[in-house]
């Protein structure tokens, strides 16, 4: 018995796998090679002259499933990163535009800001919840509509840049770029590798790291061992926020170096992110291995839709496909367990 | 007073019906204990699978009938997902939404080689029904007038549904399922089939509204051309807690907004701004309910 169990592949094994067979069906129905398309896009996406995109794109990809990943720990939900996304990308471009601060500094104050600015932003949806009993799930998305909305006018009209006919601000001084530190790497891949390394070291020593896993297990049983449960949404909102707003400034501050209409949300990062997070439960670690996986399946397909012109919006339907099995296979395991006890 | 007028009143009753169709769906899946947000995707297949159904066969009808089967077929991913695997609906539905979004943008390249709007004259839209005799009679004409035939079944839907529901033996079912699995399941329910069927018969109403969205309106397929609806279904069906009439209530509510919204952009406040009207408008009516309970729990406590 135990070896056999042993034998059976993993189930996320097995999700990728008939991802991936379903999608070289549809590759198939449309006339393609799928081995060529794949081909492609592991080429595309691990070729070493590839790792700077696949980086580009990898680092607000995690951003975003972390900011998933953390209230799902807990049980909860952010439905309203995209909101949260917009404003930390639109006020760091502000900060590092409008404030007369030098250097480096002026960098850190523009990223502190955002991540204040979006993490309040989420705590609000969580007080939604928690003061008003509007569950958090429609108060994070309902909250994102005006934020992606405002800012999207204030790039259109007040604060447009006249002088290259977009909808976008005025470019972020030198000074407060985020620079390439070595080969493909940047300081936005350092910043978010360490708050990942942070994230995933408070969810499983610190404090109220256990305390967020234990509401996410039982939260009547959280609630009973005196853990303040609204308190407690009020602050992971706020970090889940705050994490959106630093993924929107590195963003602003080291690849578009600008605040640029819609092109923080059309990529589709929180989506992709919170698939991420769902994959791995909310467990940091496997949510951010989940996270470069997506990231890498994006870029891959990039270059399948550039070289052998497969749409790239393949990738999306892999991933969908990959969290639909996943969520199958392990509802039925659980359903398994319950009937054997 | 050129807020009402005759093109408004009927735009704002056509463009609420695919809402209203989606939150008749979410209305049901809620009554057997099912939470839905797949909304969004579902009302995206269907109107996919109309253009694509109408431009193939050339008929409007054909076209129709393609969307609800098509999409009462997706919704077996939330139906099985849910019932025979026991996965959570939550995730089963976000992945569904991307599947949507992923499949429909991916076949629109492949089967009509073109990305984000498809229009072709081939496509046979959905014909609006002329009254004359009312035509240009004040509000009675300019709400009954000029509608589709699926904004029509969308009304009649509501009723039906909201009487299947309080009225019927099989709305008693899908309530007590809804409420108590356990308790139906001893008297004799088949929990599990009745949640099954009441999903795909939902998808089949979500695919009705994704039909009005793209036949019925302008007869084109763009890219996530369900743009928020879905999730303002889901809002709908919240804030109603699964009572399909009441959840009818907030569409209309919503729908006012949104048409107030394009007259807003009329006079000339820029779309980014107005584009958020309704949401505004459905967060502060959340927060004017609640605020409205609280006082009543407390005078309720006094």
């Amino acid at each position: 018995m135990h070896r056999l169990a042993l034998l059976r592949p993993h189930p996320v094994l097995m999700a990728i796998l008939t991802g991936l067979v379903f999608g070289a069906l549809l590759l198939l129905l449309s006339g393609q090679n799928p081995l060529r398309a794949y081909a492609e896009m592991v080429r595309g996406a691990l070729a070493p002259r590839n790792w700077n995109n696949t980086l580009v794109w990898a680092v607000p990809m995690i951003g975003m499933t972390l900011v998933a990943a953390l209230p799902l720990r807990g049980g909860m939900v952010n439905l309203g990163g995209d909101g949260q996304l917009v404003i930390g990308g639109f006020v760091a471009a502000m900060a590092a535009i409008y404030l007369p601060l030098p250097g480096p500094l002026l960098a850190a104050v523009a990223i502190l800001s955002a991540m204040l600015a979006a993490g309040l932003y989420a705590a609000l949806a969580a007080l939604g919840q928690t003061v008003l009993g509007i569950p958090m799930l429609i108060s994070s998305l309902l909250l994102s509509y005006p934020a992606i909305g405002l800012t999207s006018w204030a790039a259109g009209f007040p604060l447009r840049d006249t002088a290259t006919g977009l909808a976008q601000t005025l470019p972020v001084p030198e000074a407060a770029r985020l620079p390439m530190l070595f080969g493909p790497v940047s300081t936005g891949v350092v910043l978010m590798a360490l708050v990942a390394a942070v994230v995933v070291w408070a969810d499983r020593r610190s404090v109220p790291g256990y305390e967020l896993r234990m509401r996410g297990l039982n939260a009547r049983f959280a609630r009973y061992g005196g853990v303040p449960t609204a308190r407690q949404t009020v602050t992971v909102m706020f970090l889940s926020g705050a994490l959106a707003g630093l993924t929107g400034a590195i963003i602003v501050l080291g690849t578009h170096y600008r605040f640029i209409n819609g092109a923080l949300v059309s990529p589709g990062y929180t989506w992709s992110g919170l698939m991420a997070a769902l994959l791995a439960g909310g467990e940091p670690l496997m949510a951010i291995a989940a996270g470069f996986f997506f990231a890498a399946l994006q870029t891959g397909g990039f270059a399948m839709q550039r070289e052998i012109q497969v749409p790239r919006v393949l990738s999306m339907v892999l991933q969908a496909i990959i969290i639909l099995f996943v969520s199958l296979r392990n509802g039925r395991g659980a359903a398994r367990k319950e009937d054997r006890s | 007073m050129t807020l009402l007028n005759a093109f408004t009143v009927n735009a704002t009753v056509q463009s609420m019906s695919p809402i209203l169709l989606a939150a008749l769906a979410g209305s049901l899946c809620g009554r057997v204990g099912i939470f839905n947000i797949a909304l969004e995707g579902q009302i995206l297949v269907g109107a996919f699978a109309s253009i694509a159904g109408s431009f193939y066969t050339g008929s409007a009808l054909l076209g129709v009938l393609s969307g609800i089967l098509v999409t009462a077929l997706f919704s077996l991913i939330l139906a099985l997902g849910t019932t025979r695997f026991r996965g959570d609906s939550i995730v089963i539905s976000v992945g569904m939404n991307l599947l949507a979004s992923g499949l429909t943008a991916y076949l629109l390249r492949v089967l009509f080689d073109t990305a984000g709007t498809f229009s072709s004259p081939e496509i046979a839209e959905v014909k609006r029904i002329v009254i004359r005799a009312i035509n240009t009679t004040p509000w009675i004409g300019w709400i009954f007038s000029r509608q589709t035939p699926i904004t029509w079944a969308a009304w009649i839907l509501t009723i039906l549904v909201t009487l299947v529901m309080f009225r019927m033996p099989l709305g008693l079912r899908m309530r007590g399922v809804g409420q108590n699995p356990e308790a139906a399941r001893t008297l004799g329910v088949n929990v599990e089939r009745l949640q099954l069927w009441t999903v795909v018969a939902a998808g089949a109403l979500t695919g009705l509204a994704g039909a009005q969205l793209s036949l019925g309106t302008v007869g084109i397929f763009a890219e996530d051309m369900s743009a928020g609806r879905g999730w303002i279904a889901v809002v709908a069906v919240m804030l109603a807690r699964n009572h399909p009439a009441w959840a009818a209530f907030v569409c209309l509510v919503f729908a006012m907004a949104d048409t107030a919204s394009v007259q807003l952009q009329a006079q000339g406040l820029p779309n980014q701004l107005t584009d958020a009207v309704p949401y505004v408008i459905t967060l502060a009516a959340l927060v004017m309910g609640s605020l409205r309970n609280r006082k009543r729990r407390q005078a309720a406590l006094a």
